[in-house]
């Protein structure tokens, strides 16, 4: 009773537990105390934690209820593969371009020595922006360059430039990952500002006076300490874009073979037909966009650390 | 039994003691100091008696009911925070008179009483600016009288002074002595500032790493220091150590020797009444209406305070002096 | 001169940049203008606000956002709370906690969700329409949990929490006075922020929606644009106004926020 903690000693005091150490009426204040987040936990393990165990083990049996390693050995088939190879490719290619110019963007409006109003108005449009996903973006993006696209009419009709004739189509990787990048980029810029703006001048300064140069600066200085923040970001933007299923669905239907789009074709109960296999796909969307974001964490304390 | 009546209470957070079984008791209408050092368990005390830190032993009781375990909520004990605690979203009118609104009072029996303890505060004419708007002065005083007008049994200031400047504290100090006064409020304080405690209080409770190290009128404490500590925390006491009374006095004493600075005569040189003894004085320091004096007498080191009369009664550095001190002006300290 | 040369770096940023995102919108809105042959026309707009299942489905995802916002809100304020007051050695648990519908795809979740309240499931949430409803706002409430608890636990930290309280507790008031009358007026510009992301995400959502099977307007937007030319543009830039006017509001009460500072 002497040893507990201060937080449960505090609590205490809510109960109405005596002074004069009842410690059956202590232990009542703890557990009250635990009570005001209850509400929270439960919501938590229903709605959250319990349906994605619930598909972890799901991915480990069979139609039976019998353990096996089976579904993840299934993932392992060309289609399956091929999604996930698909859809790394997209999210790799959309978070990298959305990290370099989302930290170009940033850097040119924070401190690219611009008028002050430029900076307020880009990070209120990249709020605006990184929430514009899904099924509308798509259709502003085939309104654009679509096979009738505005864009790509005019390129026809004033440069007598095909689009299309060039291969390009916005169903495909290409366009899909060009589309991913109208939310990544503002993504990108509202997760780095916070690194940008911890740059010190004197650090600039101190390096001028120094003698060292601009690019020795970012080479030697800036780029060093804001890495942590870019990569992290990076991280973060693949996982953004893994876990992505409206704007690719409403792009391309189901035509592009990415995982997602296979996992919601999966429940729709169009392929497969097999729900365990699906439960093995969910399991290692996961595990996916887990470690991806455990990087990003990771990164994060790290960069916190290194301004701090 | 008093009206606030502390009974052996402690409290352990975790393995560490922050108040070793104190006893504490405090008449109707008494306003009672608790005076120490930050860390002294002053402030738990306080809360504990506000309810909102539970004793880990011990009881207290107020008006004779024990009161250990009722929540803040029903205790009916206002306090008045450092840092104000004002709510930001509410006016001052509407700070005031959260208590009375939680009460389910009438809409126009709160407006009157909160009218009337604004006049008492004298923040009449304030009642829609918001805590922001106001300065350090006036928000203690918001506070004062949100605590003041639900009645309360009684009221525990947590050194609601010490984040203002100085010409306002002591503005602000006599005014609550003041309000104090003609409530008949019991009132605890809780402060590290001596001269605040001895100016304020009928009573102080003299703390120290947990413990009461002394407790009495203000006069009592600043004169009859018991301890080695409050001697040193009331004020400048030459304190001198076994050794060095023996040296200077000839006396041989167990613990301390505390004597106040202003008790110490200096004589015309040339007197050679018994019991004087010679220094030299090594430096002077004006204090307003005193000068310190630092005098070394035979080898030991002693504080003296004069009045300052004139400039001629400043004496230079090197000039001997003749020192007397009466019996009962030097204390044995523990 | 170095100077004159990052600062034309800068432009040309900013403005490829632009030019990226306004390209899309201004291509959108032109496309959803095109509906009658010979001339522009707001007809494909007409169309489209005319539409019952439009009217029907956006009423329909209002009303989950507006339940979504009023959860999200019970739950998390409370929950903020009582971990910076009470039990502040949890916060690192229950961060966590909100954090994770960042790492778990909401088509995962709802996969859960599917598996786990199936109709011969201990709990057949899906089982009935008004059920299901209740599981699609918590699952908009769990999506919507890292915003939510980040601005509202940012909002109460700015807040002397445990100094309102003790006032408040002296003064005679109970927890549910504390959270009404002391707590959430002090973090309503953070709540409303939190609301008003909300509402961005919750409105248009698809995935959750269209696997749970409830007429909201994400499925319908997904519906109209793979049959129909033109509406979906129209659709594009209703919904972009939306999400426009949403994060305008959040600036909007963010700067009341801080006009009113809460030093007190």
């Amino acid at each position: 009773m002497q040893r507990k903690p201060m937080a449960i000693t505090e609590t205490v005091e809510q109960a109405g537990a005596p002074g004069s150490g009842a410690t059956s009426r202590r232990r009542a204040g703890q557990a009250l105390t635990w009570l005001g987040i209850a509400p929270f936990l439960i919501f938590a393990l229903l709605f959250l934690i319990l349906p994605t165990l619930q598909l972890m083990v799901g991915a480990l049996q069979d139609a039976q209820g019998h353990f096996t390693l089976n579904n993840i050995a299934r993932l392992f088939t060309d289609d399956i593969l091929g999604a996930y190879w698909i859809s790394f490719k997209v999210s790799f290619v959309s978070a990298a371009g959305g990290a370099l110019i989302g930290l170009l963007l940033a850097l040119a409006a924070i401190q690219g020595g611009l008028p002050g109003w430029i900076r307020p108005t880009l990070m209120t449009f990249s709020g605006v922006a990184s929430n514009f996903a899904g099924v509308p973006l798509a259709f502003a993006f085939l309104a654009t360059l679509g096979r009738i696209g505005l864009l790509t009419a005019l390129l026809r009709q004033y440069l007598d430039f095909d689009l299309y004739g060039t291969g390009f189509s916005i169903l495909s990787f290409t366009g899909l990952t060009l589309t991913y990048l109208y939310f990544q980029i503002p993504l990108m810029v509202l997760i780095v500002a916070p690194a940008i703006d911890g740059m010190k001048a004197e650090w600039r300064e101190a390096c001028e006076s120094l003698g060292g140069g601009t690019w020795y600066f970012w080479w030697h200085v800036a780029l060093p300490i804001l890495f942590p923040s870019i990569l992290g970001s990076a991280l973060l933007l693949f996982a953004n874009a893994f876990g992505a299923v409206a704007t690719a669905y409403a792009l391309t239907g189901s035509s592009l073979n990415i995982v997602p789009i296979l996992l919601f074709a999966q429940i729709r109960g169009d392929v497969l037909h097999d729900q365990n296999l699906g439960y093995a796909l969910a399991l290692g969307m996961i595990v996916v966009t887990g470690l991806s974001n455990a990087g990003y964490i990771w990164l994060r304390s790290r960069a916190e650390r290194g301004v701090a | 039994m008093a009206f606030l009546d502390i009974k052996q209470i402690s409290k352990r957070f975790g393995t560490h003691t922050v108040v070793h079984d104190i006893d504490i008791s405090i008449e109707r209408g008494e306003f009672v100091t608790f005076l120490g050092p930050s860390g002294c368990g002053k402030t738990t005390v306080l809360r504990m008696i506000a309810g909102f830190e539970a004793p880990t032993t011990g009881a207290i009781h107020v008006g004779g009911h024990d009161i250990t375990q009722q929540s803040p909520q029903k205790r009916g004990i206002g306090i008045v925070f450092q840092n104000y605690a004002l709510f930001p979203n509410l006016n001052v009118e509407q700070n005031i008179g959260f208590g009375l609104k939680v009460r389910k009072l009438p809409r126009h029996d709160i407006a009157a009483k909160v009218a009337e303890v604004m006049k008492l505060v004298e923040l009449t004419g304030k009642e829609a600016h918001y805590p922001h708007e106001l300065s350090g002065g006036q928000r203690q005083r918001v506070a004062l009288a949100r605590a003041l007008v639900v009645e309360p049994k009684i009221l525990l200031l947590d050194e609601p002074l010490s984040a203002l400047d100085a010409r306002i504290r002591k503005n602000l100090r006599e005014q609550i002595r003041d309000i104090q006064r003609r409530l008949q409020l019991t009132t605890v304080f809780v402060t590290h500032d001596q001269e605040e405690a001895l100016t304020l209080s009928d009573r102080i409770y003299v703390m120290n790493q947990g413990r009461v190290e002394q407790h009495g009128s203000a006069e009592e404490i600043y004169t009859r220091p018991e301890t080695e500590f409050v001697a040193r925390f009331m004020g400048n006491y030459n304190l001198l150590k076994a050794a060095e009374a023996h040296q200077l006095l000839g006396m041989h004493i167990d613990g301390h020797m505390a004597i106040r600075p202003e008790s110490i005569h200096v004589l015309a040189t040339g007197s050679h009444e018994l019991g004087t003894f010679e220094g030299v004085i090594r430096r002077h320091q004006l204090l307003g209406g005193v000068i310190r004096y630092q005098v070394e007498s035979r080898g030991v080191q002693l504080l003296v305070d004069r009045l300052n009369r004139n400039a001629a009664d400043l004496m230079p550095v090197g000039t001997s002096v003749r020192l007397q001190i009466h019996g009962d002006d030097m204390r044995v300290v523990r | 001169m170095k100077r004159t040369t990052s600062r034309i770096g800068a432009w040309v940023a900013i403005i490829v940049g632009s030019a990226y995102f306004l390209l899309p919108l201004a291509a959108t809105f032109l496309f959803s203008l095109k509906m009658r042959r010979d001339a522009l026309s707001f007809d494909a707009y007409k169309v489209v606000l005319t539409d019952p299942q439009f009217q029907a489905t956006f009423s329909y995802s209002t009303l989950m956002a507006v339940l979504t916002i009023v959860t999200g809100i019970l739950l998390v304020v409370p929950t903020a709370y009582w971990i910076q007051l009470k039990l502040p050695r949890l916060r690192g648990l229950v961060e966590f906690i909100t954090l994770l519908p960042l790492v778990i795809p909401a088509i995962v979740i709802v996969f859960g969700y599917l598996k786990m309240y199936n109709s011969s499931a201990l709990l057949p949430l899906t089982a009935h329409e008004r059920s299901t409803d209740l599981l699609l706002v918590a699952s908009y409430v769990t999506l919507s949990l890292p915003y939510l608890y980040r601005s509202i636990d940012t909002g109460l930290r700015a807040v002397d929490v445990r100094g309102l309280t003790e006032a408040a507790q002296s003064l005679g008031a109970g927890w549910g006075e504390i959270l009404l009358r002391v707590i959430f007026p002090n973090v309503k510009s953070a709540i409303l922020s939190g609301a008003f992301l909300t509402f961005a995400v919750v409105i248009g959502e698809f995935t959750m929606a269209s696997l749970l099977n409830r007429p909201a307007f994400g499925p319908y937007l997904q519906l109209i644009g793979a049959n129909r030319a033109y509406e979906p543009s129209a659709l594009a830039i209703i919904a972009f106004l939306v999400t426009w006017a949403s994060m305008g509001l959040i600036q909007v009460f963010a700067h009341n926020g801080r006009a009113k500072p809460k030093t007190a």
